[in-house]
């Protein structure tokens, strides 16, 4: 039995209620435990950091779009190199690294669970494949269903049953995780070459509207009983003015469950601009965060911009092609039939830019004027708005208003007059921090319950601890060593081993893929509904009874089975 | 439906021409054979292994070459393979659409799955490419001959337009036959942006053999049509211009998404060399000609890719896998494989054959091996096996040599 014992830890654990204990932590077993034998390993934590393994609710990772946005970038991937080194294989590329890069970067900084946020289940295949070889991280996938034909047909039908039906059918299939709903209805426009301009707006042939489907498959995530909310891109993505596209989707939102959101909106950094073009373009992320502070049955994620070369890519085709059209750069695109969209083009955020330097003052308002931590979660949609290494940056951001102060300097001088940044004081506590970066996204997620986002007995053993003495550091001052210290941990621990050391990973690695499976009755499965079957065996180009993604695509995994009402 | 008797495949009922030419093969190779003198020997499969592995061991430049018609997962142990022995590892495409990539990586790509085209292509334009001889059953599953949802009148819905140097058996099925003057496509396809473009006074009264109306035509057509699909081949790829050639119709493309819908895609060869790119760009960043020599994996095509590495006579040692170099690499690059130590791992004989030491066979994916293939739109698919040999799979004979090559490096 592998044992650890990690001794004089300085813990901070959200969900426990710990707040800066030094103590010990046993691990037996992958779990942490009461106490360890006498033969555990050792690990003098020296008063440091302890935190439960962060946590990504919202990263792109692996999949088709991914691995397009690397194969269509060769001066990207020239742009982070290392070579195989130990147990390390050798990794290329910055905003868009292989999945070995991902997955060591990742762990080096303390990161032992990854939502991938967009899979569309046809090509589901393919981001399981990417999973396996990102080795340090369980992972998780939300399935597009924003464009998928049957699921508009049952909302037009206002048959949510049967809409909870198809998602259930689905997800079993694809192995994924969650429902991802990416602009609702534009992504099917998009097959035409069209998008829709408000949740209100009708999407062409299945005449439903956006808040029709967001609405609905609100409905059905929760009669599915499933571990996540609904995870919803707004429509409207980039647009001046789109917050109130943004604010109407939030009034759509019951608050229907008790132990978590009821929606979960990703990157609204991207969905908070005020003005009616890029000339008065503004923040409105006060109005933003006024209304989730009003509504505690809605999480967001920041989805920071950090100046700074990226890649972004995401279901969102007319968003891509949008601003393609404004950054007259390469753009590819990936329709996917019956489904979803997806485009990726390389950016460059620059600090000269007044749009840009507006959009990463947002992003910062977002996470400070929304008063409970817990309904803000720090992302950057990596890579969209920075790539993920950006985060202990963010982090010196949220906790430093000096800080913020010499960054402000340094951006286009007119962002004063667009965004309240300047105006807000509060620094965010290490507590703040934790909930932001693992607490949080384990609740958001659903996954507390499997062990994920604390550190108490009967948890995960996966542990991160940051070379940070929280007495001894003034985030406020000296957040430069605040940046170093969530740089690189001093050691990872994932599901109870040392998995990496000072940025150096000591393991080949085996991940776990959490997938979800609604229990459905026969009544309801769809692989027994004529009308759906023909329809699929028609229209896709993939035969029903080829679609499931194999038992052979799923390395270590663990499936939660929800009881549904259906 | 596959009709087996004693062990073998005696039919293959509404398979493609190709797919039943790869059901009821050439004869396969029984093992594992060794040149010996001017002939061959028979050596075991652990034989085989082994020598491949004392081979690549002993290379200080070894190529690994081929993959594009096996399955991903053996595709994954080659680039690890590729890593561990600082070789250099390259798929087909480097003489196929290679150039194609390097237009992607230029301007992207504008694309979608099949399904898409198959549901909404009212308009559909072949370039360079002849799928009645090459893919058999684009036409009937997707464009020509396809009933779509939007599309329910397959043959009158759609408009399908073919441009090649001469009129190939496409050609004759199409609505409208462009006839390009050999090496004239970046020409007619910069006029018909033009066009696009609104600049319709400056094209001359032909372009490359094209005579201006029928520019006007078809740039209407596309125009008016509510969903184009562009597909391009070899005709574009490989011909004068090369990369440049698919650059100008991918931006045809863009431009078109200015006014209506459009997508452009590869028509491929191999059934799986989209996985052999896809492998390679998530495990290397790159999606072929990767060089592994630094200890980082180092793309720079034209130095990096099969052709140049056996031209320049740099690499000594040559694994090939899944593909037939000597049938389509230069002269030149082939001599130089019959001078260094080559082993071919390949279910078949093949022109490669002639010019290796070992030849080890193995199963097929989709017959007696299973295993992951990426379709030309990037949808994976996997393949069944539907016959049980006694032949292991590519996954196998390249996992054990991994298994050897990786106890030289411990970490």
């Amino acid at each position: 039995m592998n044992e650890i014992l990690i001794k004089n830890a300085c813990v901070i654990d959200p969900i426990s209620g710990i707040n800066g204990e030094i103590m010990d932590i046993a691990v037996s077993d992958g779990r942490i435990v009461e106490e360890v034998g006498s033969g555990a390993e050792v690990i003098d934590a020296e008063g440091f950091l302890t935190l439960p393994g962060g946590i990504d609710s919202h990263t792109h990772i692996c999949g088709t779009k991914v691995n397009f946005g690397r194969y269509m970038s060769p001066e990207d991937m020239r742009a982070g190199r290392t070579p195989r080194r130990g147990r390390m294989h050798s990794t290329s590329g910055y905003s868009v690294p292989t999945t070995y890069g991902n997955s060591y970067r990742y762990s080096g900084m303390g990161y032992t669970a990854l939502l991938e946020g967009a899979m569309a289940p046809l090509e589901a295949r393919h981001t399981h494949e990417e999973f396996a070889y990102t080795p340090l991280q369980d992972t998780m996938a939300n399935v597009l269903f924003d464009g998928n034909w049957a699921i508009m047909e049952a909302v037009r039908e206002k048959d949510t049953k049967r809409a909870a039906a198809i998602v259930g059918w689905t997800l079993a299939a694809v192995k994924g995780f969650g429902v991802k709903l990416t602009n609702p209805g534009g992504t099917e426009a998009w097959g035409w070459g069209k998008n829709v301009s408000s949740i209100t707006d009708v999407v062409p042939y299945f005449e439903v509207t956006p808040g029709e489907i967001i609405d609905t498959m609100i409905r059905a995530t929760e009669m599915l009983a499933l571990p996540h909310s609904v995870h919803i891109h707004c429509n409207n993505l980039g647009l001046p003015g789109n917050y109130r596209t943004t604010l109407d989707t939030f009034d759509l939102v019951p608050d229907l469950n008790r132990k978590r959101q009821t929606l979960y909106a990703t990157h609204v950094q991207f969905h908070a601009y005020g003005g009616t073009s890029w000339s008065d373009f503004c923040s409105k992320a006060e109005e933003i965060t006024r209304s989730v502070n009003e509504k505690p049955q809605i999480v967001i994620d920041m989805g920071q911009v950090m100046f700074g070369k990226t890649t972004t890519m995401t279901a969102d085709g007319p968003m891509e092609f949008n601003l393609y059209r404004l950054h007259h750069n390469k753009w590819s695109n990936h329709d996917v039939e019956l489904e979803t969209g997806s485009g990726i083009i390389p950016v460059l955020y620059r600090r000269k830019n007044l749009v840009n330097s507006i959009m990463w003052a947002i992003g910062l308002e977002l996470a400070l004027l929304t008063k409970n931590p817990w309904q803000c979660l720090l992302t950057t949609d990596n890579p969209n708005g920075a790539p993920f290494v950006r985060y202990p940056e963010i982090i010196g951001l949220l906790m430093s208003r000096k800080y913020r102060e010499a960054e402000f300097a340094t951006i286009h001088p007119d962002t004063e007059h667009r965004v309240s940044l300047p105006s807000i004081e509060r620094e965010l506590d290490w507590q703040e921090i934790a909930v932001m970066t693992r607490a949080g996204q384990a609740r958001a997620l659903g996954i507390v319950d499997i062990g994920k986002g604390r550190l108490a007995p009967g948890a995960e053993a996966d542990i991160a601890i940051y070379p940070l003495k929280i007495g001894e550091v003034d985030p406020g001052r000296e957040y430069e060593r605040v940046i170093e210290g969530f740089r690189q941990t001093e050691y990872t621990i994932k599901r109870g081993r040392i998995v990496s050391r000072r940025g150096e990973c000591l393991v080949w690695g085996n991940n776990t893929t959490i997938w979800v499976k609604p229990k459905i009755s026969e009544r309801y499965d769809m692989a027994q509904d004529p009308a759906f079957v023909e329809k699929f065996d028609r229209y896709y180009t993939v035969r029903m009874r080829n679609y499931p993604v194999q038992e052979e695509y799923l390395k270590r995994n663990l499936c939660i089975e929800t009881e549904t009402e259906l | 439906m596959v009709t087996v008797e004693d062990g073998r495949i005696v039919a293959a009922d509404n398979a493609c021409t190709l797919g039943e030419q790869k059901f009821l093969g050439e004869p396969r190779l029984k093992g594992p054979i060794q040149r010996e003198g001017k002939g061959w020997k028979d050596i075991t499969y652990d034989e085989a292994i082994l020598r491949t592995v004392e081979m690549l061991r002993d290379a200080e430049r070894p190529l690994l070459f081929g993959w594009s018609g096996t399955h991903v997962e053996a595709q994954c142990i080659g680039v690890h393979m590729a890593e561990v022995l600082r070789g250099v590892i390259d798929n087909t495409s480097s003489v196929c659409h290679g150039p194609s990539i390097l237009a992607i990586q230029e301007v992207g790509h504008p694309g979608c799955t099949l399904g898409q085209v198959k549901n909404r292509a009212d308009l559909v334009v072949y370039w360079g490419c002849n799928p009645i001889e090459a893919h058999p059953r684009h036409l009937s599953r997707y464009t020509r001959y396809a009933e779509g949802f939007f599309l329910p009148n397959d043959y009158l819905d759609r408009t399908v337009i073919v441009a090649d140097i001469r009129k190939t058996e496409t050609g004759n099925i199409a609505d409208e036959f462009v006839q390009v003057t050999p090496g004239g496509d970046y020409a007619v396809l910069s006029a018909l942006r033009a066009i696009v473009r609104g600049k319709r006074d400056i094209i001359p009264r032909s372009v490359a053999g094209v005579p201006r109306e029928q520019l006007f035509r078809i740039a209407d057509r596309c125009l008016n049509a509510k969903f184009i699909a562009f597909y391009f081949g070899l005709g574009l790829t490989m011909s004068r211009g090369k990369y440049k050639n698919v650059r100008n119709a991918i931006e045809l493309v863009s431009e078109l998404n200015r006014h209506t819908k459009a997508t452009i895609s590869a028509m491929r060869g191999h059934y799986n060399v989209y996985g052999s790119n896809e492998v390679n760009t998530w495990m290397t960043g790159y999606p072929f000609g990767i060089d592994f020599a630094r200890g980082i994996a180092f793309y720079n095509p034209g130095e990096t890719t099969a052709i140049d590495v056996l031209a320049r006579r740099e690499c000594d040692a040559c694994l090939v896998v899944a593909s037939d170099p000597a049938a389509h690499f230069p002269r030149a690059c082939v001599e130089h494989l019959a001078d260094i130590p080559t082993v071919v791992i390949d279910p078949y004989p093949n022109a490669t054959t002639a010019f290796a030491d070992i030849q080890i066979p193995v199963a097929v994916t989709g017959i007696d091996a299973a295993g992951t293939a990426y379709r030309m739109d990037g949808v994976p698919i996997r393949m069944r096996r539907v016959l049980k040999t006694d032949y292991p799979s590519d996954e196998e004979i390249l996992g054990r040599m991994y298994a050897m090559l990786q106890e030289d490096h411990p970490p």
